[in-house]
């Protein structure tokens, strides 16, 4: 019976699967995942998640800003999420705000996103596009053609190297700052040139999965690779193998149910694979009668 | 500010241990630069002086270390015991005198100097294993990741175990840093400084937030490495009382000036009241611990107590703090 109802839905998913569309979803997916859980990986590390959660705001607001100003909304994006990170960059971990002045801060900015997003629907070139704010938002992963593709593959495929490329001396500045500054690394351009790849990542995150939900993709893969493993570098191949492969079953079920939008199926697979590490007996924790008693 | 004590260069060549006599790779170099047969000092600072901010931190301070030397940087709060290992790390620059790090000026010695910053604890949420933050000190400064097929990985990774043998950090070296106890996270650290086999170690307050017992071990530590590895170690402290039985010299720094010399000639009544121009005891206790009474604060932790002069009866509140 399960075999009758599986021959049923097949059809729809082969269909599905064959198309144009689920192509370039499958290939922009895969390396923008990669990217994610990649730079996800450090995020994470150096306690910087609130920084994603920042670049979510601003996505919105700088695609709906470049749709209101009669540009590519991926330009927008881009431009605003790695200015945006630049700037926390430089406010840094110990230019602590107020919580009101935050939470403020934010809403105030996903405002001005729908004052733009409400110029762009009025205006003549935008009439009849209100989606555009909800695609934004929510991804849409599916409806991107060719070109869009060949450009979210180029770039996420070079932040990824990007990201490989100064792995070391990040790891080592996260971990011993100061040893790291005397060594030579150069720990404030570093940290300058990983919020640019954050920024870069969150625009096109937000292209797969949307700005709302870009942060789970940053951060719960590369949450469920520390979990799985003390060792750093075999960590960062987990998020981005982790990220991948969350996309991968993320699309292969949006495909497979019609009703089941794919930014909510990749969440949800992440979500599942995060919660289920969980579920894992822990070996490597010391008895904590030890711990105090040793401390 | 004048210096208050000229600082009298000691020779110290006849207090040398035989025992740490030529034996790594470390003392070839010196050998290759010593010109008749005398080494080469591994630091030298001659009328070394800094300012921040346009105040005279220290000046006036002479100091010679020899290879396989144990050096102590002593002195109250706030006087800048740290500056001076910055100055010798090249980070921050001397205003006056001529500073030579294996005799090239400083932070250009590469990875020839070890250096151990103020006491830093990790997140104990951090997931990392305290192998890999050792490892870090090896190649952390080299782009890229590591190639699980690179050939030089077999030869650091006995490097890395070796290192942490000899600090004795194998039982815990496995574990995620951040669930470590100080004293680990501490041997840890030492394994990183010590893992490029640096001539020099520099270490800011190594001591500072263990409990006793942890101290006097790691003390131990770093006096060993010291005279068996030939390395020399300058090392700020805040007490002088763990590493006293290690050490081979004591540089004490007050406001403005500094005495170099070996503990017994430098941490003493007649010198200490020279160097702060104010009555200064020092007492031994029956185990040999020095307490050091009415040594003044420097000037930056005197404004947040209110109402303490000069005088001595303040001194055994905090004696036991800036003993030495």
């Amino acid at each position: 019976m399960s075999l009758l109802l599986a021959s049923a839905d097949s059809a729809g998913a082969a269909s599905a699967w064959s198309q144009p569309f689920f192509h370039h979803a499958l290939l922009a997916g895969t390396s923008i995942a990669l990217a994610a859980g990649l730079v996800g990986y450090f995020l994470v590390l150096r306690a910087q998640i609130f920084t994603g959660d920042a670049l979510s705001h601003v996505a919105f607001t700088g695609a709906m800003a470049a749709l209101a100003g009669g540009y590519d909304l991926r330009l927008g994006l881009f431009v605003s999420c790695v200015l945006v990170g630049l700037l926390l960059a430089g406010v840094g971990r110990r230019g602590k705000a107020d919580d009101v002045v935050i939470g403020s801060a934010f809403a105030w900015v996903l405002g001005l996103g729908s004052f733009f997003l409400t110029l762009y629907t009025t205006s003549a070139s935008g009439s009849g596009n209100g989606g555009a704010g909800t695609s934004v938002l929510f991804g849409s992963i599916f409806g991107l053609d060719g070109g869009q593709t060949l450009v979210a593959v180029l770039i996420a495929l070079a932040v990824s190297l990007a990201v490989l490329l100064i792995a070391r001396p990040l790891l080592f500045a996260t971990l011993d700052e100061n040893v790291a500054a005397a060594r030579g690394v150069p720990v404030k351009a570093l940290g300058l040139g990983f919020l640019a790849l954050v920024g870069v990542t969150a625009g096109e995150a937000t292209q797969a999965v949307g700005s709302l939900l870009l942060l789970g993709l940053l951060a719960a893969p590369a949450g469920t690779a520390i979990r799985l493993t003390n060792r750093p570098f075999r960590g960062l191949a987990l998020a981005g193998g982790l990220a991948v492969g969350e996309m991968w079953v993320g699309l292969a079920v949006a495909a497979w149910i019609p009703q089941c939008p794919p930014s909510f199926a990749i969440m949800t697979a992440a979500t599942v694979a995060y919660a289920a590490t969980w579920l894992r007996p822990r070996r490597d924790r010391r008895p904590s009668a030890l711990a105090t008693a040793e401390s | 500010m004048n210096p208050v004590v000229a600082a009298e260069p000691q020779h110290n060549a006849e207090r040398r241990d035989p025992s740490s006599a030529p034996s790594s790779a470390a003392s070839e170099a010196s050998e290759a630069s010593a010109a008749d047969g005398q080494a080469e000092p591994v630091l030298s600072l001659s009328g070394a002086a800094v300012r921040v901010g346009g105040r005279t931190l220290w000046s006036g301070v002479d100091l010679e270390v020899q290879a396989g030397e144990f050096v102590a940087v002593l002195g109250p709060n706030g006087v800048g015991k740290s500056t001076l290992i910055k100055v010798l790390l090249g980070i921050m620059p001397a205003a006056e005198g001529e500073i030579r790090v294996l005799g090239r000026r400083p932070g250009e010695a590469g990875s020839r100097v070890g250096y151990l910053p103020q006491r830093r604890s990790f997140d104990p949420d951090l997931r990392i294993r305290g192998v890999d933050v050792v490892r870090m000190g090896l190649d952390g400064d080299r782009w890229g990741v590591p190639l699980p097929w690179s050939r030089d990985r077999r030869e650091q990774q006995r490097r890395v175990y070796e290192v942490i043998e000899l600090v004795g950090a194998s039982a815990y070296a496995h574990r995620p840093i951040g669930q470590c106890s100080g004293g680990e996270q501490q041997r840890l650290l030492i394994a990183q400084a010590l893992v490029r086999r640096p001539e020099v170690l520099l270490l800011d307050e190594p001591l500072d937030s263990l409990d006793l017992p942890n101290q006097s071990a790691v003390a131990a530590l770093i006096g060993r490495i010291c005279h068996q590895e030939n390395v020399a170690v300058v090392m700020v402290a805040h007490d002088v009382n763990p590493i006293l039985h290690h050490l081979d010299r004591v540089v004490y720094i007050a406001e403005g000036g500094a005495v170099c010399g070996p503990p017994s000639e430098v941490i003493n009544s007649e010198t200490l009241t020279r160097l702060y121009r104010t009555p200064v005891e020092v007492l031994s206790t029956q185990d040999g611990r020095l307490v050091v009474v009415g040594q003044p604060e420097a000037p930056a932790v005197h404004t947040d107590r209110h109402g303490h002069g000069h005088g001595h009866g303040h001194g055994d509140r905090r004696a036991d703090r800036h003993a030495g």
